[in-house]
């Protein structure tokens, strides 16, 4: 029976729902659907399930439930992380230090609130692998004038596991909070304790989009820098159902963690080493250890990421990229940039939990004549 | 001189690419792009070929800026497809 399903293999920042969260979704959609600010039995019963909620959260990563703040999107979680602990510091600096890797949000962010207060960003380069230069990183944040200090904790695109330990070892000698992304590791791999403010993404780990975590440990200094608002930090809140569906999928990710871990690492590990055998000229990134386990970025030489993309998508395969030609912006990847790799023909995977070996194998057996036949188009075979 | 001025990734690597398998090993060609994508991409290339890249500098015309970068060819040039 030939095999004809579709092969979700970008799951970053967007994996399917799992079906707890679903059910859990559903479920408070019927018992929290009233506003938790009332003092009603049903604003009280949705006050429950949001509290439980951010308990749950806060258990999951190590955390007092008061220092769990929810926001509506990991974007806004990481745009406020910045600016508010960079504006509750502006008595000792302006200047935040970042890797050269960061997510867009936090590049973005780090800019705006340095340029807000009259500092700078500093940012602290990478090696080919993606790892930043931690005693780069320790320097820059041991200088005066740092408002905070943000290294992921794993790299979404490329898989990199960061040096978070001895870079915040370091911010805690230096008095400088630091601030872990975790959005692409929490529910994949143990993130521990080596930060001062945590971000999270539950559409990450098979939550629902519309719901952001932001952990702040007490003692990290912040101010607002919203208008006043009973949700002092996220104003207006967020919907209970997405908060509720998050936790459950966070201890559903949690619950099978290293199974999930395993077998995908596993597959990742199988197509690191099939894609460059089968195919030519690919530059394969990110390093063989160290790592995601279910990340895989490769880009292929004389493609056009656009094009890959959707020959990809014609064959059954949903695939992400970072080459400048598959977004709105002319710039490639910061991150495949900062690495020194290659940035057209790029090919981003992100395993969902669930993937299947036979998954994989059907795409390690489409993508040499997915990429011959782009190759053919443009007439490069002969390069 | 390879000129992929007003070209978009990946047809400047390409353009490089077809003018190095015409020279023999020992050449140093010179690109010039407007993409940006090709300050990463020129030296990444010449990583996987065996070319190294000797000079990167920006340049203003009166046409705008635009990224120079020479390269000296290696050992796969002139001969197409090494693998």
């Amino acid at each position: 029976m030939p095999v004809t399903g579709r092969v979700v293999l970008d799951a970053g920042g967007g994996a399917p729902l799992l079906p707890a969260a679903r059910t859990a979704f559903l479920a408070a959609l019927d018992e929290g659907w009233a506003d938790p600010r009332r003092l009603h039995s049903e604003g009280r019963r949705a006050r429950a399930l949001l509290d439980g909620a951010r308990e749950a959260i806060a258990a999951a990563v190590g955390a007092r439930t008061q220092e769990v703040d929810l926001a509506p999107s990991h974007t806004a979680a990481l745009h406020a992380a910045v600016s508010t602990v960079a504006l509750g510091r502006r008595r000792t600096g302006a200047d935040v230090v970042a890797s050269a890797v960061e997510r867009a949000a936090v590049l973005n962010a780090a800019d705006f609130a340095a340029a807000r207060g009259g500092g700078a960003r500093v940012t602290v380069p990478v090696d080919r692998t993606g790892s930043v230069d931690d005693e780069a990183f320790v320097a820059a944040l041991a200088r005066p004038g740092v408002a905070l200090a943000a290294l992921q904790h794993a790299n979404g695109e490329v898989g990199t596991l960061q040096p978070v330990e001895v870079v915040h070892a370091a911010a805690r000698a230096a008095g400088v909070p630091l601030l872990v992304d975790a959005g692409s590791s929490l529910g994949h791999v143990a993130v521990g304790d080596s930060w001062d403010v945590l971000a999270a993404d539950p559409a990450d780990w098979g939550g629902p989009p519309g719901v952001g975590v932001l952990v702040t440990r007490a003692g990290v200094r912040r101010s607002p820098d919203r208008p006043q608002d009973e949700d002092r930090w996220f104003p207006g809140g967020v919907a209970v159902p997405a908060a509720l569906a998050a936790a459950v999928a966070l201890e559903a990710a949690l619950a099978d963690r290293d199974e999930a871990d395993a077998a995908r690492r596993a597959l990742v590990g199988r197509l690191r080493a099939r894609v460059p055998e089968r195919v030519p000229d690919v530059d394969v990134a990110g390093p063989d250890e160290h790592r995601l386990p279910h990340v895989l970025t490769f880009s292929c030489l004389y493609v056009d990421g656009e094009a890959i993309v959707t020959a990809l998508d014609e064959a059954g395969f949903a695939v992400g990229s970072g080459s400048a030609c598959t977004s709105s912006a002319l710039e490639p990847s910061h991150v495949l940039a900062a690495m020194g790799v290659l940035t057209h023909g790029n090919v981003r995977l992100s395993l969902p939990r669930g993937t299947t070996a036979a998954d994989v194998d059907r795409f390690a057996d489409a993508l040499p004549g997915v990429v011959g036949r782009v190759r053919q188009a443009l007439g490069v075979g002969d390069l | 001189m390879v000129d992929a001025r007003g070209l978009l990734c990946p047809a400047p690597i390409i353009r490089l690419a077809r003018a190095a398998r015409t020279l023999p090993a020992g050449t140093v060609v010179t690109v010039l792009a407007t993409d940006p994508a090709a300050a990463v991409d020129v030296p990444a290339w010449a990583r996987m070929r065996g070319h190294t890249v000797v000079e990167t500098r920006r340049e203003t015309t009166e046409d705008g800026d635009h990224l120079a970068v020479a390269v000296l060819l290696g050992s796969s040039a002139g001969t197409g497809q090494v693998s």
